[in-house]
Parts: C-alpha cells; sequence; structure tokens
C-alpha cells in the first residue's frame, strides 16, 4: 500500500501544475453560480453549501479523470499488474491519494466561497471534517469509474454520466452538514448527517475496492 | 517439475470476429531462447500477451512453469517478464523513479536500480524525467526493468525496434545473460539473422497459427 501510495503523490507532485488549474476552474464555477441567485446576500449565503459542493464535484471530474491519464499513457497500470501488483492495494492507493487532492481543493475553496457568499463559520475544523468526509464520498466511486471510463474516448462525458447519479446520497449529506455548519444547527442534526455521510464513504470505499480488479483486469 | 515452461494446446484468441490466434499448440523447453518470427498481424504479439496473461485465451490450454494460464495468472506473474510494445512506464517520472516504482511493488531492494541503469547506458540520464527520452531510451529503461524482475520466463515482443546498433548488441548481451540465469526466453523479432545467433528454437507464426517450430543453432 505505501509503494502505490508513495507513486501516487509522486506522480501528482509532478503534475502540480494542474492542481492550480483545477482550482482556478472550480473558483469560476462558485463567481457562475453566484450570477445565477443575484446580489440578494440571504439567498447567496442560503445556497452556498450547495454551490460549494457543485463546484467541487465539477472539479473532481476533472482531477479524477486525469488521475488515470499517466496509468494509460504507456499502458503503465498493465505494467503494474503484471509485477503482480494487487489490483486492491492498486485502487486504495490511487483512491486515497485522490480524496487528498480533493479534500485540499475542496478546503481551498472554502475562502472563495465565504467572499462570494459571505458565508462562514466559526466551526472551521468541523467544517474541514465535513470536506473531507465529502471529498471520500466522491473519491471512492470517482477513482473506480474514472478506471473504468480511462480507454473510452468520450471519458470526459461518461464519468459524471455514471459518476454523478451514484454519488448523490453523500452529497445530499455533505450539502446539508455544511449548510447547517453556515446557516447554523438549532436542531442538532449534525451528526445524523455526518453519520449517514461516514456510512456512505465505508460502503463506497469498501465495495469500489472489492470490484477494482474486475474493472482493470481483463 | 516438468522440463517445459511453456505449453499451450489448441490456445485460440479472438478480437471480435477474428482469430489473432488460432489453434496453437507449442512446447517450449525450460531455459531455451526461441526466436518467434511471422509477419506484422501474424499473431506474434497476441500469443505473447495471452502467455504473460494479460488476455486470456478464448479456447484451448496453456501453462507456464506448470501454473495455468487461467487458474494461476498471479502465479505466472511473478516468474514472468514481458517487454511490450508499450514501454510501461510513467511519462512524469524519472528512470530511476520508475525503476523505484516497480522494486516498490515488488518487494525488494533498490540497490540494484543504479547498475542496471548504467548497463542500459542510461546513468547519466538516470534522473531525467522519462518524457525527456526517445523511444530508444525508454525502450532501454524498459529492460533495465525486465532485468530488475529477475524473470524465470521473458518474452521480448521486437527488443530490436528503435534500438540503435549499440541497443542491438545491448539485447543480445542481455539475452545471452537471462539463458546463463536460466530463464526461457520468446523473442519475437523480424531481426532473424541477427536472433539466430542467440536463439535455440524457432518459432514460425502465419495467420494466427504454428507454420514451423525447429531447433535451430547448437540445438538442430
Amino acid at each position: 500500500m505505501i509503494a502505490a501510495l508513495r507513486k501516487e503523490m509522486l506522480l501528482q507532485w509532478r503534475t502540480r501544475a494542474q492542481f492550480l488549474a483545477v482550482f482556478v476552474f472550480g473558483a469560476t464555477s462558485l463567481l457562475l453560480f453566484s450570477f445565477a441567485v443575484g446580489p440578494n446576500a440571504e439567498d447567496l449565503r442560503k445556497f452556498s453549501a450547495g454551490f460549494l459542493w457543485l463546484g467541487l464535484l465539477l472539479s473532481s471530474t476533472l482531477t479524477l479523470s486525469e488521475s488515470f491519464h499517466a496509468e494509460m499513457e504507456n499502458r503503465a497500470l498493465e505494467g503494474l499488474l503484471l509485477l503482480p501488483a494487487d489490483p486492491r492495494v492498486l485502487y486504495y492507493g490511487k483512491a486515497i491519494a485522490n480524496w487528498l487532492q480533493l479534500t485540499f481543493l475542496g478546503i481551498a475553496l472554502v475562502p472563495v466561497m465565504v467572499v462570494l457568499y459571505d458565508a462562514g463559520t466559526t466551526r472551521i475544523p468541523m467544517l474541514i471534517l465535513v470536506v473531507a468526509l465529502g471529498a471520500a464520498g466522491l473519491s471512492a466511486p470517482g477513482t473506480l469509474y474514472a478506471a473504468m471510463t480511462a480507454q473510452v474516448k468520450s471519458k470526459q462525458t461518461l464519468l459524471p454520466l455514471l459518476l454523478f447519479p451514484l454519488i448523490v446520497p453523500a452529497l445530499l449529506a455533505s450539502v446539508k452538514s455544511t449548510s447547517l455548519l453556515i446557516l447554523g444547527d438549532p436542531m442538532g442534526s449534525l451528526g445524523s448527517w455526518l453519520s449517514l455521510l461516514g456510512a456512505f464513504d465505508a460502503i463506497y470505499w469498501a465495495l469500489c475496492g472489492l470490484l477494482y480488479g474486475r474493472v482493470v483486469e481483463e | 517439475m516438468s522440463d517445459l515452461a511453456i505449453e499451450a494446446e489448441n490456445l485460440a484468441r479472438r478480437y471480435g470476429r477474428r482469430w489473432a490466434l488460432a489453434d496453437v499448440s507449442i512446447r517450449i523447453p525450460a531455459g531455451s531462447v526461441t526466436m518467434v518470427a511471422g509477419r506484422n498481424g501474424s499473431g506474434k504479439s497476441t500469443l505473447f500477451r495471452v502467455l504473460s496473461t494479460v488476455i486470456r485465451p478464448d479456447l484451448g490450454r496453456g501453462s507456464v512453469l506448470g501454473f495455468d494460464l487461467k487458474k494461476h495468472r498471479e502465479d505466472i506473474r511473478r516468474s514472468l517478464a514481458l517487454l511490450s510494445h508499450s514501454n510501461y512506464l510513467y511519462e512524469s517520472l524519472t528512470a530511476r523513479e520508475n525503476l523505484e516504482v516497480v522494486a516498490d511493488h515488488l518487494g525488494i531492494e533498490r540497490t540494484p536500480i543504479p547498475m542496471l541503469l548504467e548497463r542500459v547506458a542510461l546513468g547519466s540520464r538516470a534522473d531525467d524525467p522519462v518524457s525527456t527520452f526517445s523511444a530508444g531510451m525508454r525502450k532501454r529503461v524498459s529492460f533495465a526493468r525486465v532485468l530488475l524482475q529477475e524473470p524465470r520466463v521473458v518474452l521480448l515482443d521486437e527488443p530490436y525496434a528503435q534500438l540503435d546498433p549499440p541497443g542491438f548488441d545491448l539485447v543480445d548481451s542481455v539475452v545471452r545473460e537471462l539463458k546463463m540465469r536460466g530463464a526461457t526466453v520468446l523473442m519475437a523479432t523480424h531481426q532473424l539473422e541477427r536472433t539466430a545467433g542467440v536463439s535455440d528454437y524457432a518459432l514460425t507464426l502465419e495467420a494466427g497459427r504454428v507454420q514451423s517450430f525447429t531447433a535451430i543453432g547448437a540445438r538442430a
């Protein structure tokens, strides 16, 4: 697992300029969403959590599909499988690396959201936890589907088509949790939403790890 | 243990409706070097991809070192190295890092890597990204990768392609070294005269079928 993760981190470090490009894409998305609502500060604040996660979701499709570019370029993934490397180890290495990248991206987008929508919170550690759990919900199935679509010509279209319906429960829980942190939680329901998010994360990570071998092997 | 490293019986593989391999039956003795000849599209690469368990045969059965092609893929992969048309390298990593990835995944020491890179004449470019390499240099890194694996069976798919004359000599010396180590080598090539000098057997494929399998050199 350490070997797989080290390789992924090294690949991400070498293509770090791309992280900046994806961040700019996400930030631009947040800016464009604000135009849809208009200048009403109350509305902007109300929808800020949803817009943050939509921005992260759209950015994630770029990150996830790009994470398999290096694997497919010279069939490097096939080379690793022939060593033989355990497909599950390769999956978790890549999924963890994608999760870290999406978590950093989400955290980087939060200040943009605060500035654009005036939607801050004092519960910063909790917000980071929500971003991390939500990013885990995106990266686990996202890595699996990115592997499935990596060799398809229209992968940029196919990946969101396959991924978005699957991650609706995790996305819903992430938006609701973030919204409760920004707008307040008078009913104390944050814990329930976080539990739901954590449960879906556990299901995604377990199931996708099992299925990855079937996806990458003939 | 059998004296045969590779056995195949009526092996067949198709892509869509076209049979790339049909009714291939071969018996390759352990420790031998076999030259695999045939025109473009004759099934050489498909045979190598089936034997290395990249793809499964549609019909027939086969084994490598006694391990069944369909049931014991992991065991075969542990003992076999494939030099493919795809070089299996990460473009953004250096030559050294690419080999380190292989060593780390195999769970072996990284210590032989500098020596191997010197061996393939890339010692001075070890820390350059592979994306800056020519096709021939990438091939040399792939050879270092094969040697790092210390395989018992080696499949070299057009090893001379893209190499310069010193590269040709490198291939010959690597094949001789592998043979001395007791490895079984299959080499698909169009450089027939050159390869005949280091080969024990010649296997000729035509339209996915075995046309001939003959002993050459000292074994003839």
